[in-house]
């Protein structure tokens, strides 16, 4: 599990997020939705330390290892042009490895069962920059996945796939969160897809939580009319809220 | 590594006074222990290579690694492929530290550790400088470097002109130097290359990771302003070293790395120990250049490196432009 508490991100200003407190239980999949500029990613950002806060963040009541207890998957990563696929999926290994130590056999069979995962057998040996964004995605997806940490959070990580790409990637994270008991966090802008495969909706805007529930009571016209604007209408047809765009935006 | 002890021999077969090559190897294989061998050398060349020749090929390996291994350093860490000891003014201002105390008078053990405080300085001043003038991106930290540089070089002109007296000995000092007085300078500049060597060496995987940038490599658990600040530390200590000992000698820092990079990939891991490698064969091979082609007379070190340098760093530089 994971917990913010009372926590808030200031950049030099007035908090651009919180305070807030929200705490994921284990095993449960959380999908954090809000307009852009919401707080989603620095929220995310916060828990493995990359942004300053205030307020504490948390495992359960103990303070996360890094690197160990939280594997982050950013929105924009950086991936270095002549890294292979295999190198870049085994830096997600680092925090085992101890300060000066090299991969062990066991590191590597962590780096071909992620490979294997995400269907990037056969780009194992390919330069990152000869990736499409569909495959680089996956890639940097199979390295947070390497990691093995109990609690993944990931910003954005169907932003580049194709809907086919994008259902067959949750899928994988939806039965690696019920196989080994991961705690999943993830930042979605397509609110249908959000629905689809998270338990419990947080809807975010201006750095608080607005609403938290069940898909079905968060993924409400009324909800995001409020917070998206207008023209936004959500249907449901028995197989959870779908969130269809509407042209007459400003009519 | 053939090719260095090919470059090893060479250097040490080679110089102003003429000596027999298979002569040379009988008196080297001669030191090795239970080895007895009769060398035939006279007294002289039996001292110009043991006490000349020998020490200066050492020195020259020394120095080429530790710049090497600085600069792969700087590269590292700065996520710069043109980071260079040279061109991040660290070199300058590690002579500037060099100059005052040769200027001051001071002993040449006093040296590395007044050229590193200087070195140390440079680096910081750059790396400021660099951020406040742009962001993070390549060319304002090498500009950084660049006003930093002339910055301290004009100072130690200043401190030149003032001690004339030293002005001639601190000026062939400045264009880059292997000429020793014998093995004390090697042993001045070993503690520095061996510290500065494992501390590189551990460093290499988490150079690796610091490529995906400070957010990412943050987020894998590495400290990343530590791993940072280790670094500069080791690459500033070993730029100081080898100034203090043999001037100004740039791009060995940028040639070396760049080129194992082309023959073995984009990996720390690698690019680290090869560096080492690469590093002193490279230098002693300038060395070699640098004492035949006016022979007797010899070209300052640092001349050859420039010669053969300055290029590379525009291919680097075009190449690298290229690929963003």
């Amino acid at each position: 599990m994971i917990s913010w508490r009372e926590v808030a991100v200031s950049f030099g200003g007035p908090p651009v997020v919180g305070p807030l407190s929200l705490t994921v239980g284990d095993g449960e999949w959380l999908g954090l939705i809000g307009p852009n500029g919401a707080g989603k990613s620095t929220l995310l950002k916060a828990a493995v330390g990359v942004v300053a806060y205030v307020g504490d963040i948390d495992l359960g009541g103990k303070a996360s290892r890094p690197g160990l207890d939280i594997a982050w998957m950013p929105q924009r990563p950086h991936l270095p042009e002549e890294m292979t696929v295999t190198d870049y999926v085994l830096l997600g290994r680092t925090p085992h490895l101890g300060k000066f130590g090299t991969e062990r056999p066991r590191d590597l069979d962590s780096v071909g069962r992620s490979l294997e995962r995400l269907d990037l057998i056969g780009l194992a040996h390919r330069a990152l920059a000869t990736l499409s964004g569909g495959e680089a995605q996956r890639a940097v997806l199979a390295r947070a996945l390497a990691q093995e940490a109990p609690v993944l959070l990931l910003d954005e990580p169907t932003s580049n796939l194709d809907i086919g790409h994008a259902l067959d990637v949750l899928e994988i994270i939806d039965e690696l969160r019920i196989h080994d008991g991961l705690t999943v966090v993830t930042a979605l802008h397509d609110l249908t897809l959000a629905g689809r495969f998270a338990e419990r909706v947080v809807l975010l805007a201006n750095g608080t939580v607005v609403t938290d529930g069940r898909p079905r009571d968060v993924l409400t016209e009324a909800h995001l009319g409020a917070h998206y604007g207008p023209g936004i209408r959500v249907v449901d047809h028995g197989d959870g809220p779908t969130v269809i765009p509407i042209r007459d935006r400003h009519a | 590594m053939a090719v260095l002890v090919a470059i090893l021999i060479a250097g040490v077969l080679v110089g102003s006074v003429a000596i027999d090559p298979t002569n040379v190897i009988r008196a080297l294989l001669d030191r090795f222990p239970f080895v007895d061998l009769e060398s035939g050398l006279t007294e002289v060349q039996e001292r110009v290579l043991f006490e000349i020749r020998l020490p200066r090929v050492v020195i020259g390996g020394i120095v080429g690694s530790i710049l090497a291994l600085a600069g792969a350093g700087y590269q590292g860490v700065f996520r710069n492929p043109l980071a260079d000891p040279y061109l991040l003014g660290v070199a300058a201002g590690a002579g500037l530290g060099a100059t005052f105390v040769i200027g001051a008078g001071g002993g040449s053990a006093v040296i590395p550790p007044v050229a590193f405080l200087g070195g140390l300085t440079a680096v910081l001043a750059t790396y400021a400088l660099g951020r406040t003038a742009g962001g993070r991106t390549m060319t304002s930290l090498i500009l950084a470097g660049v006003a930093v540089a002339a910055f301290a070089t004009s100072i130690q002109t200043f401190l030149l002109q003032r001690n004339y007296e030293t002005l001639r000995e601190v000026y062939s000092w400045i264009l880059g130097r292997l000429v020793t007085v014998g093995w004390g300078e090697v042993f001045i500049l070993l503690p520095y290359a061996v510290v500065s060597g494992v501390v590189l060496v551990l460093y290499r995987r988490l150079l690796d990771v610091l490529a995906l940038g400070d957010d990412e490599a943050a987020g894998l658990g590495v400290d990343v302003v530590k791993v940072r600040r280790i670094v500069v530390l080791a690459a500033t200590l070993a730029t100081a070293a080898a100034v203090s000992v043999s001037g100004l000698i740039g791009f060995v820092g940028i040639i070396v790395p760049h080129t194992v990079r082309l023959l073995t990939g984009w990996s720390y891991r690698l690019i680290i120990p090869l560096s080492i490698l690469y590093g002193a064969s490279f230098l002693v091979l300038a060395d070699l250049v640098a004492r035949t082609v006016v022979a007797p007379a010899e070209l300052p070190i640092g001349v050859v490196t420039a010669f053969l340098g300055a290029p590379f760093f525009v291919i680097v530089l075009r190449t690298v432009r290229g690929s963003q």
